[in-house]
């Protein structure tokens, strides 16, 4: 086993400092040593989308991402999504929509249409297809989905965090 | 995953005294979309991983109208393509780019590591061939460059010797009245691996009627990409026409050495290669032309 590494990082707005392994993911470093477990594990080598986060402003598969990388980084996971009083207004759809069955998709879904919205806050049916083309879903199909998304981009921007 | 060490290097000469130290045993990680997943699944084994984007040199990303694209090794896909001036001066480099996986894939992915895993289907090195484009390799003597067709030696291995590593590519400035476009064919729409991938670049004469040059280069039908020298040498200075496109696209059928696997039959490879080298050829025109 090689020497374990201390990191620090802020996550969804706060500083933390752990130790992990080299060989340990970004997914793992926020399931296993941080509590973090809203960011899922599908496929554990970058096809499906599950485990997605936004790191320093860009989305990115945190299985495909090592924990010592994120040193000096700024991540938000789901996790940083809802407010203290109400859900992100894509939580809210996805929920209004039925966008979601078993759920194991759902955050990646939720923080991909995060990244999107921030950079295009109004994107067109077949921007939010391409955009999610690196998620996979295998219950709901994507049509809800992709409605759920464009009905956040609808809410008012006061609305959200 | 098995365990190794990380390193993270800050200048150029650091990475290669720990590159010459460990040999084979250290691998560079850049978007670690290729060798996360490599290590994970035991395709292959290390003791380190040399983490290179700390370093200045494979970060940079400027273009001019006179020097042309430079581009660090480590610069994901996404900046490439969200800088207007580049995407509108080299369009077809971006075909390539904005295909890689999905959005999260882009995010990471690089086109150092796209050219250094040396897959046989990566898509940007047909597209990086077609436009000339060099590769500056750092290394224990110091630095040298060769063309990007020159680079792959085979699936997976590359010329890079022990102590190396790219550090950047450089392409020279779009010519007036030229242009290229790189398509790849793939069963479904997004997010899948190419069957055929195939690269074209064309420089025509001020009445838009004349090849002047023409370079064409295939991915996924031998084991590196290939430039297709013939293909392209047949074009220079004939007059544009379905005749000659079809020659061209003929030639390169020549060259193509495709297997057989679960994506596609050689012949099928070999009749696709011809479809899209002529569609490839089309869209390098079309774009040639906007560029009067
Ligand atoms: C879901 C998914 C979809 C994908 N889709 C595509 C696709 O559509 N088309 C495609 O072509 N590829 C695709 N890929 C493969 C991969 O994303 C690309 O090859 C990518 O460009 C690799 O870049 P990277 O920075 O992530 O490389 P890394 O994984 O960091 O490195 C790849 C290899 O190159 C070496 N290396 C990296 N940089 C250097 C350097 N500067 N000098 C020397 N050696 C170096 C590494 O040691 C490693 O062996 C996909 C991968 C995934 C997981
Ligand atoms: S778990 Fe990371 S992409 Fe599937
Ligand atoms: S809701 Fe089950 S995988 Fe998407």
């Amino acid at each position: 086993m090689s020497k374990k590494v201390q990191v620090q990082a802020r996550i969804n707005g706060e500083e933390v400092e752990f130790l992990c392994e080299p060989r340990q993911s970004l997914l793992e470093v926020l399931r296993d040593e941080l509590g973090l477990t809203g960011s899922k594990e599908g496929c554990n080598n970058g096809n499906c989308g599950a485990c997605n986060v936004i790191m320093d402003g860009v989305l990115v598969n945190s299985c495909l991402v090592l924990g010592v990388e994120i040193q000096g980084k700024e991540i938000t996971t789901i996790e940083g999504l809802a407010g203290p009083e109400k859900l992100h207004p894509l939580q809210q759809k996805f929920l209004e929509y039925a966008a979601l069955q078993c759920g194991i998709c759902t955050p990646g879904f939720i923080v991909a249409s995060k990244a999107l919205l921030d950079k295009n806050p109004h994107p067109t049916e077949q921007e939010v297809r391409y955009w999610l083309a690196g998620n996979l879903c295998r219950c709901t199909g994507y049509d809800k989905i992709v409605r759920a998304v464009l009905a956040a981009a609808e809410v008012d921007h006061e609305g959200r965090r | 995953m098995q365990a190794f060490d990380y390193a993270s290097a800050r200048t150029v000469d650091e990475a290669v005294s720990l590159l010459a130290q460990h040999g084979e045993r250290a691998r560079i990680l850049a978007g670690g979309t290729d060798i996360i997943v490599q290590v994970r699944e035991g395709r292959r084994s290390v003791d380190l991983l040399l983490d290179i984007k700390k370093i200045p040199e494979v970060n940079q990303l400027s273009y001019d109208p006179i020097n042309g694209l430079r581009i660090g090794a480590a610069v994901p896909c996404y900046k490439i393509y969200e800088q207007a001036e580049i995407a509108t001066a080299y369009p077809g480099l971006i075909d390539a780019v904005s295909l890689i996986g999905g959005i999260q894939i882009q995010g990471r992915a690089t086109l150092g590591g796209n050219l250094c895993n040396a897959s046989p289907a990566a898509d940007t090195i047909p597209a990086l061939i077609v436009l000339q484009a060099t590769c500056l390799i750092a290394g224990p003597q110091g630095t040298r460059e060769v063309p990007v067709e020159r680079f792959c030696t085979g699936p997976g291995r590359t010329i890079l010797q022990r102590g190396e590593f790219l550090l950047s590519f450089h392409l020279p400035p779009p010519q007036k009245h030229s242009g290229a476009r790189y398509l790849r064919f793939i069963p479904r729409n997004e997010m899948d691996i190419a069957v055929v991938g195939v690269g074209a670049s064309a420089v025509l004469n001020e009445a838009h009627t004349r090849f002047v040059s023409a370079r064409i280069a295939l991915g996924a039908v031998a084991p590196t990409p290939l430039l297709a020298v013939e293909a392209g040498e047949i074009l220079a200075g004939k007059e544009i026409s379905e005749e000659n496109i079809q020659r061209a696209a003929e030639a390169a059928q020549a060259i193509a050495r495709p297997i057989s696997d679960m994506r596609g039959t050689a012949a099928y490879r070999r009749h696709l290669v011809g479809v899209l080298t002529r569609r490839a050829l089309q869209g390098a025109i079309q774009r040639a032309k906007k560029e009067a």
